[in-house]
């Protein structure tokens, strides 16, 4: 019968222990409403078909509603919408509870991409893994203007907002991939702001940490998804290593450390480069993307000025998606500056 | 109003129409019934254009990702969309154009009670409109009509001549509010009681109550958001110390009365026509009357459940849930006395009953699935989905748009004296009720699968259920020029309607179709309620 109705009413698969819950309700509404609006309509038309005009100067009596029948038809409606009030208000209680035990995770919306820090260490843009079976609770904040944070098979929603923190928790019941909306109209890629929840095995999920600890950057944002739904802007290097190659960046840039017509990307990100000028600058995010719109303005010495200019060729989200992929090209571990626990084993991997 | 009124078919020798024909007469006409007209001129064009970027959305839906226009011209126009739908078309559409016109007839007054304010009413729209339509050609504002802080305070498109248009406009609602208030209070004709107004007076009471009342809170916040995009001072935006949350309740505090604004007048509408389609009193007069009352006072206090995933308290949510319990009773006290009324009465089915009937399906299903969004935990999965877009399209384009035609198809003979061609009303009323449910039911599964509004691209999965929407929405879209087309053919060509084509006891139709300048050619006398059907011709005519 679930199985049925959920099909006829195209919801997604009840991927959380509140979906369960708060499906069962949305049934009874939607199934009363349709009945009400159906028998409406049909003793509507009853009545023109039993009460049709018959002559042009017909005369009708005088009715006016009993006090018991005007009373019904306050009273029968209105109990109705209470019951439905008293059993979503409860749901929406335990949604806005999250059980103690549960796991934290911080997240960060900004236009237009997600990103989750764990209190073990890592980071994660675009993917939230978390294990099954095992409340998680989501702090959420936003850099810019106000996004929305949207599982539909968890059937979970809260808007992120700028300048204060928000909370909503869930419990995946069953490992998988679910796709991540913003609901909350962002500006012009709202409609790309899509991301990931992959629910793990609670062992896998405790390997996967244990990965990141390692520093294992490379592993951080997720494997190739088989669902083009989510992959599209799920994983933001991934994305990247493509524009690279879709732009030509890396007939002039590689990434394994050899010299070439412009500077490596491994180990660029954070690096102290000397600029022909003298200067010296930190090659952060503000000057890759600077170099990639304007490339004569910062020259790093012993380099010719030949790179072209992609303003207006690289859209903002493929600069972003690109940066990405020049941080994640490290000859050794990130080191991961924002978490509040950072515990790390001192394993050099390469 | 001799007895022989009912009888008198064909076409007055002087009206209103005909009383001056220069341009100059119409602009500085200060009669109710012209003021109306220009009116209905002027919504008309704002549900084309309205309607031609609803259009153009639902045909960059017929493929994910890029189909003819980009994002940022998406986001441009479902924000025009909706501020012209809202502002442009929805509010004034009931209140200023039958409101306008049959108002001091149906209480046999000879003009509302400010002539020169009605006005200036009209010309207060204009220039909210000029101001959006320059807004529009510059590129305009791509927040959405709910202009959210603080994107709404840091996008570089046009926003701040549009907040500026529609915050003129909103002098416009709130005079014709004030105008309708004092001209029911002080110039009833004599013997018309409260208890003898008709319906539709009642409804259009309730409406501009919440004009004057709500709309100068749109005026604040639209200036407060104009103040912060355009001098940079931290009213809503966090990283300026503002309150992005402040912002949605001040909005929402005038946008949920103000859908009240839009669906009460068609409410009116219908408990007018209900009783002339099926020539029978009202069931429950007090009731309807009331519950306008009871909107307009409780669709105050509901505006939170607009909010419910918005960050605002798990106490705030159960108040503002139960509240909007409350005010869903208003409504389904009158869907009941709408259907009661059709019981035992003398029914004929013409083009008005056709929307009669589709009004009572899109608002039930429309209303109770209003309700259900107001039920918390749901609207948690449903918000900001398609199946909001779906409910509030079933109650503002299903329920109001339906009041609208409704309301034209019954007082077109009485504006113009002239009938339409019935077969193609017919026509066009099944071709518009259908089109509108193949493209709204699609909507509210889109919903259910967790399609977000405000999506220019989308994800794959979605697809077909966006193909049958647009489909849906073409189907609307020949049945809004099916009307257009014999609505001006029948301005010429129809058949003369004479006073009173439906037979019914409104007090509107007493006077000749169309009107005297000054309404009646003697004052009436009132002597019997709106809706007594029970009362031979001859009897309820002898006033």
């Amino acid at each position: 019968m679930n199985e049925l109705l959920r099909n006829v009413l195209f919801l997604p698969e009840q991927a959380s222990t509140f979906a369960r819950k708060v499906d069962s309700l949305h049934y009874f509404v939607i199934i009363t409403t349709m009945i009400m609006s159906t028998l409406v309509g049909l003793t509507a038309l009853f009545f023109f078909v039993r009460f049709r005009r018959r002559s042009e100067t017909q005369t009708t009596p005088l009715l006016n509603p009993p006090w018991w029948l005007e009373t019904m038809f306050v009273v029968v409606p209105l109990a109705f919408f209470l019951f439905w009030f008293a059993r979503g208000y409860t749901d929406y209680v335990e949604l806005k509870t999250p059980p103690k035990n549960s796991m934290d995770v911080y997240v960060q919306a900004k236009q237009w991409m997600w990103k989750f820090s764990y209190p073990e260490g890592p980071n994660a843009i675009g993917v939230l893994r978390v294990p099954a079976n095992r409340p998680v609770r989501l702090m959420m904040t936003s850099r810019d203007v106000i996004h929305s944070f949207f599982v539909p098979a968890f059937r979970v929603k809260q808007d992120v907002l700028p300048g204060r923190y928000t909370e909503t928790w869930f419990e995946a019941i069953q490992p998988g991939r679910y796709q991540l909306l913003c609901a909350e109209y962002c500006g012009t890629n709202h409609s790309l702001m899509l991301g990931e929840v992959i629910v793990l095995r609670p062992d896998e999920f405790d390997s996967w940490l244990a990965d990141q600890r390692r520093g294992r950057a490379l592993q951080q944002d997720g494997a190739p998804t088989a669902d083009e739904d989510v992959t599209r802007q799920a994983d933001l290097v991934r994305q990247g290593e493509r524009f690279a190659v879709q732009y030509g960046c890396v007939k002039c840039h590689s990434i394994d450390g050899s010299p070439h017509i412009g500077p490596t990307w491994l180990d660029l990100f954070l690096r102290r480069e000397e600029l022909e000028g003298g200067q010296t600058i930190i090659a952060d995010e503000a000057y890759l993307t600077e170099s990639m719109m304007d490339p004569r303005a910062k020259i790093v010495r012993g380099f010719n000025p030949v790179m072209p200019v992609f303003k207006g060729r690289l859209a903002g989200p493929e600069a972003a998606a690109i940066v990405e992929y020049i941080k994640s090209l490290r000859s050794e571990p990130l080191e991961q500056a924002r978490s509040r626990r950072p515990v790390y084993e001192p394993i050099r991997s390469r | 109003m001799s007895p022989s009124a009912l009888d008198e078919v064909g076409f007055p020798e002087h009206h209103y129409l005909n009383a001056g024909t220069t341009v100059r007469s119409w602009l500085l006409t200060t009669d109710h019934k012209r003021i109306g007209v220009m009116y209905l001129v002027a919504v008309i064009l704002a549900l084309f254009l309205g309607g031609m970027f609803a259009l153009l959305l639902r045909f960059e839906h017929l493929t994910p990702g890029p189909t003819y226009i980009d994002a940022v011209t998406y986001n441009r126009f479902f924000t025009l969309h909706g501020v012209i739908m809202v502002w442009f078309f929805l509010i004034p559409a009931i209140p200023s154009v039958f409101g306008n016109f049959l108002l001091p007839i149906m209480i046999g007054a000879k003009d509302v009670a400010f002539p020169r304010l009605n006005l200036a009413s009209v010309y207060i729209y204009a220039v909210g409109a000029a101001f959006t339509t320059w807004a529009m050609i510059h590129g305009g504002a791509d927040t959405g009509w709910t202009f959210y802080t603080p994107y709404s305070t840091t996008t570089s498109t046009v926003v701040a001549p549009i907040l500026l248009g529609i915050f003129i406009l909103g002098f416009s609602t709130i005079v014709t509010g004030i105008n309708f208030i004092v001209t029911i209070h002080t110039m009833r004709g004599p013997g018309l009681t409260w208890m003898r107004l008709p319906l539709f007076v009642w409804a259009i009471y309730g409406t501009a109550i919440i004009q004057v009342l709500a709309t100068p809170v749109l005026g604040l916040v639209l200036l407060l958001v104009g103040v912060e995009h355009l001098l940079g001072f931290g009213l809503f935006d966090p990283a300026r110390g503002g309150d992005p949350i402040l912002f949605q309740h001040l909005f929402w505090f005038y946008s949920h009365p103000a859908v009240y604004i839009m669906i009460l007048p068609a409410m009116g509408v219908i408990s007018e026509t209900v009783a002339a389609a099926a020539r029978k009193n009202v069931f429950g007069y007090r009731a309807v009357a009331y519950s306008s009352l009871g909107i307009a006072l409780v669709g105050f206090f509901t505006w939170g459940h607009h909010m419910f995933v918005a960050g605002q308290g798990v106490f705030d949510a159960g108040a503002f849930g139960v509240l909007s319990m409350f005010v869903g009773i208003f409504t389904s006290i009158k869907v009941f006395t709408w259907v009661g009324t059709l019981y035992r009465g003398a029914i004929r089915f013409t083009t008005p009953f056709a929307y009669i009937c589709g009004f009572l399906y899109f608002l039930v299903f429309g209303g109770m699935t209003g309700i259900a969004v107001a039920t918390v935990s749901l609207d948690v999965h449903w918000h900001d989905t398609y199946f909001v877009v779906a409910h509030f399209h079933f109650i503002m384009v299903g329920a109001a748009l339906m009041g609208f035609l409704a309301a034209l198809h019954y007082w077109f003979p009485k504006m113009f004296g002239r009938m339409y061609h019935e077969g193609w009303g017919l026509v066009s009323a099944t071709l518009i009720i259908l089109g509108f449910n193949a493209t709204f039911i699609p909507q509210f599964l889109l919903g259910n699968l967790g399609m977000p509004r405000r999506y220019y691209d989308y994800p794959v999965r979605f697809q077909s259920l966006h193909v049958a929407s647009t489909a849906g929405s073409t189907l609307l879209f020949f049945g809004f020029v099916i009307i257009f087309i014999y609505l001006v053919l029948a301005l010429k060509y129809g058949r003369a309607a004479g006073r009173n084509p439906w037979g019914s006891r409104g007090f509107e139709w007493d006077t000749s179709s169309p009107p005297p300048t000054h309404n009646f050619e003697q004052l009436p006398v009132f002597t019997h309620g709106p809706h007594e059907y029970q009362l031979a011709p001859e009897v309820s005519n002898a006033a």
